[in-house]
């Protein structure tokens, strides 16, 4: 198991400049606010975000105030991949025609799950086919949060949510997560990272790999949400490391269509673990887990395959 | 003497060569039938180096739009182009650059919607989309295509202005049809559509945060601004249209009149079958009968004062629709009758529906609604309700 680089220098390197700023109005405990905290650092203030609507827009947005400290635009829900090849097509025109200087500025979409694995998958799919020069990060809290927990294609097999609750014929949701980083691979664009904010280090390290790489740049981002995912908002950093540590959620990159896992456990915790402090899966039965735990390990174990560890 | 040249041009090619002229950043477009033509003509434009932008090919309309939207907030002359159902998959969208204030310009070649398919034309998609915030504008044959996108551009981009702007062309009636049109010489089109600055642009230097969550404290007051600013748009046009036809001898009003002279009965239309209107008001004419033609040439903002001004005089409008509200009529003639609600003196409106899906009008179907208009008239006056007929109808 390779050690997570958090020996004391580490943190210095990282700026103490906030690009986003704090007082915004994100839920206590939420894992998608800090994940944004690393990735705008990460990013620098080099950049123009395009945001989908959802949790991040509304709780850094409300009219008159902004958390952002770099250039930012919302329109609508499903349109990032849209928006961003517009703005970066602009910059290449204005700059190829002499309008503005190049001052490599570079072009981030931000989205969450449903934005970008449901009704935002086709103008994803088509900026990362077109090729644009750009990095997106979809905050993956695994559910429609800000609507008030409705599932998404992204919600894990079994959870409870609004719209896939659990009762006498249904197990919660019955359908399992769609793997949105593999659909991006399939796109063979450059980059495809997955992250989590638990994991602060490796999250900033992918977000400027993703950043600096030409063409079409894709970093996943698990970010627990104790509002949705009804579990003690001080345990978030606990729950991401437990989704990593037991195979629920594990951290890859994959450059250039080569796979590299950054984490490999040859023991992996069980996913109980995980799933205990989080009240949306506490209506599964034995069985029912042991089936997700055959699943994650299936699942674990191909990636290791492509990922050539023996 | 004014440099320009007599060319045979299809309304896509003319739409086209305005694009090339105004020297757009980007577009972002998809194709859909009858505005493939554009989108090709431009896509040859880029690809032999005559026009140097970013060609977005998107993967739909609501994309194409979206794209648009982006670049127009990154600081680009921006172009796109569509028509029906593709404008209707843009009706999400479309709402973003009126309210954000992003002055993209698009034009429609307008489509009949389904179902049933249809790919010709009426004005049903263009309706749709009148409650949106941009700025429509209809050409009646391809000089005036060409004409309007190259108006739109500096109307839309005024700093003054910043509202996104809508040209429509009949689809294959202007789209298709090849017609002898004056293309002015480049040089002098670039001296009328100044280099662009938005005032606000996304840029790393100086950050602004656009298209912020709007609680009911604020909301009401953005659109409050958006309508004072809606408001300033119309003398912005008519300085426009007026420079333009200065410059290159054409010159547009938002309501245009044909024949109007001591006129009691006035025919109203909008887009390409204003002319065939035209020769049925000239076979009138030549009978005696006091008609004449009032053709909207700007639908949105509506132009109140000068379509008042028109109908001055007039004892019978007959409005001709190219567009089912179902449950109410036509649009165009529901906005001309609360347009004249106020008046004190004002004529008497018929409403016809015609021209659905790409249906031909001949001159006698202009000829009858106006007939038909008088009996109509005579039932009002006896007290009865009239509908709005739909002409030409096989029962």
């Amino acid at each position: 198991m390779k050690k997570e680089e958090t020996d004391l220098f580490v943190p210095r390197l990282v700026t103490t400049e906030e690009n986003f700023a704090p007082g915004h109005r994100a839920c206590i405990g939420c894992g998608e606010a800090l994940a944004v905290r690393h990735v705008c650092k990460a990013l620098g203030r080099n950049v123009i975000i395009v945001n989908a609507t959802g949790c991040i827009e509304v709780f850094s947005s409300v009219l008159p105030q902004t958390s952002w400290c770099v250039p930012w635009i919302h329109t609508i829900f499903e349109n990032v991949g849209a928006v961003v090849s517009g703005i970066e097509s602009a910059y290449k025109a204005r700059v190829r025609k002499g309008k503005i200087p190049d001052k490599n500025v570079k072009f981030v979409g931000f989205a969450g799950d449903g934005g970008t694995s449901d009704i935002g998958l086709q103008a994803l799919s088509g900026a990362m086919e077109r090729g644009h020069n750009f990095l997106y990060c979809c905050f993956d809290n695994e559910a429609y949060m800000n609507t008030g927990i409705q599932r998404s294609s992204s919600t894990p097999y079994g959870a409870w949510t609004t719209t896939a609750p659990y009762g006498k014929k249904s197990i919660g949701q019955a359908t399992w997560k769609k793997n949105m980083p593999e659909i991006a691979v399939a796109h063979k664009i450059p980059y495809v990272a997955t992250a989590c904010p638990s994991y602060p280090f490796d999250l900033m390290d992918k977000v400027k790999r993703g950043l600096e790489i030409e063409g079409p740049a894709y970093v996943h981002i698990f970010s627990p949400c104790p509002t949705g995912w009804r579990s003690p908002p001080e345990l978030t950093i606990e729950i991401g490391r437990l989704a990593v540590e037991t195979g629920v959620f594990p951290l890859y990159e994959v450059i250039n269509g080569e796979y590299r896992l950054n984490y490999d456990f040859t023991d992996l915790k069980p996913v109980r673990e995980y799933m205990k402090p989080q009240r949306r899966f506490r209506h599964l039965t034995e069985d029912i887990i042991d089936k997700i735990q055959a699943r994650v390990e299936k699942e674990y174990l191909k990636l290791r395959e492509k990922a050539g560890v023996k | 003497m004014k440099k320009e040249k007599v060319v045979g041009l299809e309304g896509s090619f003319a739409v086209s060569e305005a694009v090339r002229m105004a020297n757009a950043d980007v577009i972002a477009a998809y194709p859909i039938t009858p505005q493939t033509h554009i989108v090709e003509r431009l896509s040859e434009m880029v690809a032999e180096g005559e026009l140097d932008a970013e060609f977005i090919c998107v993967e739909s309309e609501h994309s194409a739009m979206s794209a648009c939207v982006g670049a127009s907030a990154g600081g680009a002359r921006v172009f796109t182009c569509t028509a029906g159902q593709g404008l209707e998959l843009m009706h999400e969208v479309l709402y973003i650059p009126s309210s954000m204030r992003l002055p993209v310009v698009a034009v429609v070649a307008n489509r009949a919607l389904s179902a049933p398919l249809s790919v010709w034309c009426d004005h049903s998609d263009m309706m749709a989309v009148r409650d949106i915030g941009w700025i429509q504008m209809l050409a009646e044959n391809n000089q005036q295509a060409f004409d309007l996108t190259l108006c739109a551009f500096r109307i839309a981009e005024d700093n003054e202005v910043l509202f996104p702007t809508m040209v429509h062309i009949d689809g294959f009636h202007l789209s298709h049809v090849i017609e002898d049109m004056r293309l002015p010489d480049a040089e002098e089109v670039a001296g009328f559509i100044p280099d662009y600055k938005h005032p606000f642009a996304l840029d790393p230097d100086k950050p602004v945060s656009m298209g912020c969550y709007g609680p009911p404290f604020i909301y009401p007051e953005t659109k409050r601004a958006q309508e004072v600013a809606f408001e300033n748009v119309m003398p912005k046009i008519l300085e426009t249209w007026k420079v333009f036809g200065d410059r290159f001898g054409r010159y547009y009003a938002p309501v245009e009149k044909y024949r109007m002279e001591d006129a009691k009965i006035a025919l109203l239309t909008m887009g390409s079958y204003s002319e065939t209107a035209m020769l049925a008001i000239d076979e009138l004419r030549a009978k005696g009968e006091d008609v004449g033609l009032i053709r909207l040439r700007l639908w949105r903002p509506f132009p109140f004062k000068e379509f008042r001004e028109a109908v001055k005089g007039v004892e019978v409008l007959v409005v001709l629709d190219r567009c089912v509200s179902f449950g109410m009529g036509g649009p165009v003639c529901s906005e001309v009758k609360s347009a004249l609600y106020d008046q004190q003196k004002k004529p008497h409106v018929v409403g016809f529906i015609g021209g659905l899906g790409g249906r031909d009008i001949p001159i006698e179907g202009f000829e009858y609604m106006i007939q038909s208009a008088l009996e109509k008239v005579k039932a009002i006056e006896r007290g009865e309700e009239v509908e709005t007929e739909m002409i030409g109808i096989r029962e």
